[in-house]
């Protein structure tokens, strides 16, 4: 149905009028992004709030990877970010403190586990596939909230603290210098955006969105469909489970919630607000979310409700998501 | 020596039989085309040939191969092209994105992270051929959901055509269509068949394309094989008189 609905309002689109380049609307993002420091003091925001919002817009991207360019929805992406995060907090409390070392251990363990478990997850469709994700998501919640000696249980895992960056023979402070491990955050997630748009502008990623589009043609063009949704999975959770380890990083901490549904239902929503036939829908989606809740949970404990109230009347009046309608504004 | 051959082939789905005992035979560069009336079996006998699943009893051959008990997806590679009775395409991506993805899945680079300039250059000449042989140049950055329903069959076969098949099967070509697109797709058909000399078969209902495009007919009824000939000695089989043609028309 829903390649149905989009189908009718790509034909609202002028005919043979092509779209607007994508590289506009990423030249524009990457500016933002980059000057943020700048500004970001004038109009009452700060540092840590803007790396948030790269970490949430990284996992955002990482499950649209799935979700907007598969076609396939994972309910339990949480549990990738959360594992990448107490991967690289357990590193950081037990093992070393090397920053590289503990985020290399965090996005392998989010990474593998979500490889492993897609060998499981990838035969099922639909809401067994969502139901699917769930559970297993829902598993290392509770390792972790239960295993008290070495996750920190219910509290969350504390006393660890990002360590200063060795470069080559320099040395990056991010520990003490918040615009320096902003700067750090974009890189990382430069990186990580720069590579899902490298895969999905090869035959692998057209693939991907043609299975998005119709399993049943891709199916009897002779593409392995589920082969294509594990390593499109797998591939999902790597990224996310990358954003956790920033995440740990951010906050210094790993806590439960980080892997419980709840958080998994608030990057569908993401996701889902921005745009996600949009390659940079999710982040214009986490922007919002996150300075929203940053700003509304100051003033109301119900900020919840408002966000759920825009989500609604994003899904309403704009279903191809907040970047997707700007794009159609500048078209017509 | 036949491109495809059934051999008694059955299917049941519990005590109903949809196919019963259907043994035939094309030749290589045969136009084939299968008729019969609603619920005789025909697009079973179709899902039975592409392996949509697998036959009750019975085999199915391709150029010489028994496939009775090959996948769906490891028939394609063998070379079975399909085309369904409700156009399956990618809607929103354009007729050269179509094309492209099916002329990349046919040259195996489906799992390609990246493509070196010589497999780029290969695949964009295949699409262009392809495009020419269906009439879609022209129409290759439009999006295939905004195309006439004839323009998206042709877009559908195109697809099909990407994988190099050695038999097309076409279910209901021209279902659903109008005067002028039935006519423009049963052009395609016939150049495919004429032309580039495709081994093709096709259901289909409308029987102006039928007798016009055939080589040979054969006739289903209730999942058996009633008939089987040239279209003059289809037209003047009594039994077909009396089963189909009698009550259709």
């Amino acid at each position: 149905m829903s390649a149905a609905t989009a189908t009718r309002l790509e034909s609202e689109r002028p005919k043979g009028r092509p779209r607007p380049p994508q590289w506009t609307t990423g030249a524009v993002i990457w500016v933002v992004l980059l000057s943020a420091p700048l500004w970001l003091g004038f109009v009452g925001g700060y540092t840590a709030l803007a790396s948030h919002v790269v970490v949430m817009a990284l996992v955002a991207m990482a499950l649209n990877f799935l979700l907007g360019f598969t076609g396939v929805m994972s309910f339990g992406h949480a549990a990738y970010f959360g594992l990448g995060a107490y991967g690289t907090g357990l590193t950081l409390r037990y093992l070393s403190d090397s920053t590289w070392f503990a985020v290399l251990n965090g996005v392998l363990l989010g990474g593998i586990a979500g490889t492993l478990l897609g060998i499981l997850i990838c035969r099922r469709r639909g809401v067994y596939f969502a139901m699917v994700t769930i559970a297993f998501g829902q598993i290392f919640y509770y390792i972790a909230y239960r295993w008290d000696s070495f996750t920190g249980g219910y509290d969350g895992l504390r006393g660890f603290s990002r360590q200063p960056l060795g470069v080559g023979p320099w040395t990056i402070d991010i520990q003490g210098n918040g615009t320096l491990f902003y700067y750090f955050v974009l890189a990382v997630f430069a990186v990580s955006v720069g590579l899902m748009a490298f895969l999905l502008n090869s035959p692998f990623g057209r693939t991907l969105i043609a299975i998005r589009e119709n399993q049943r043609r891709a199916q009897f063009l002779g593409i392995a469909v589920d082969k294509h949704i594990w390593l499109s999975f797998s591939i999902s959770c790597f990224f996310a489970s990358t954003a956790g380890a920033l995440y740990a990083l951010l906050n210094n901490f790993a806590d439960p919630t980080s892997m419980y549904y709840t958080l998994s239902g608030e990057i569908v929503i993401m996701v889902v607000m921005g745009g996600m036939r949009n390659f940079w829908g999710p982040l214009v989606g986490a922007a919002i979310y996150v300075v929203l809740q940053d700003y509304i949970s100051s003033m109301t404990v119900n900020w919840m409700s408002f966000i759920g109230l825009m989500f609604v009347m994003v899904v309403m009046f704009f279903p191809s998501g907040i970047l997707g309608m700007l794009r159609r504004r500048a078209t017509t | 020596m036949s491109m495809l051959e059934t051999r008694n082939t059955t299917k049941a789905f519990g005590s109903l039989i949809a196919v019963n005992d259907v043994t035939l035979s094309v030749a290589p560069g045969e136009l084939r085309a299968i008729i019969g009336p609603n619920g005789a079996g025909k697009t079973t006998f179709f899902n039975l040939i592409t392996g949509f699943f697998p036959p009750t009893s019975g085999q199915i051959i391709l150029d010489g191969q028994d496939i009775t008990n090959r996948t769906a997806t490891q028939r394609v590679k063998l070379g079975m092209g399909r085309t369904f009775q409700i156009t399956e395409i990618f809607p929103e991506l354009t007729v050269h994105e179509n094309v492209r993805i099916a002329v990349e899945a046919a040259s195996g680079y489906s799992l390609h992270m990246w493509t070196s300039r010589h497999d780029a250059t290969r695949v964009r000449a295949g699409i262009d051929e392809i495009l020419a042989l269906t009439n879609l140049t022209t129409k290759a950055d439009r999006l295939v959901g905004e195309l006439s329903h004839g323009d998206q069959r042709a877009a559908e076969i195109a697809m099909a055509l990407a994988l190099k098949p050695r038999v097309l099967l076409l279910d209901e070509p021209t279902a659903g269509m109008g005067e002028q697109e039935t006519y423009q797709v049963a052009g395609l058909i016939r150049r495919l068949h004429k032309n580039s000399n495709y081994t093709i078969v096709l259901i289909e209902h409308d029987m102006r394309v039928v007798f016009n495009l055939a080589d040979r007919i054969t006739v289903l009824t209730e999942g058996t094989m009633l008939a089987d000939g040239t279209p003059a000695e289809i037209a003047a089989n009594p039994a077909v008189q009396a089963a189909y043609l009698g009550t259709a028309e």
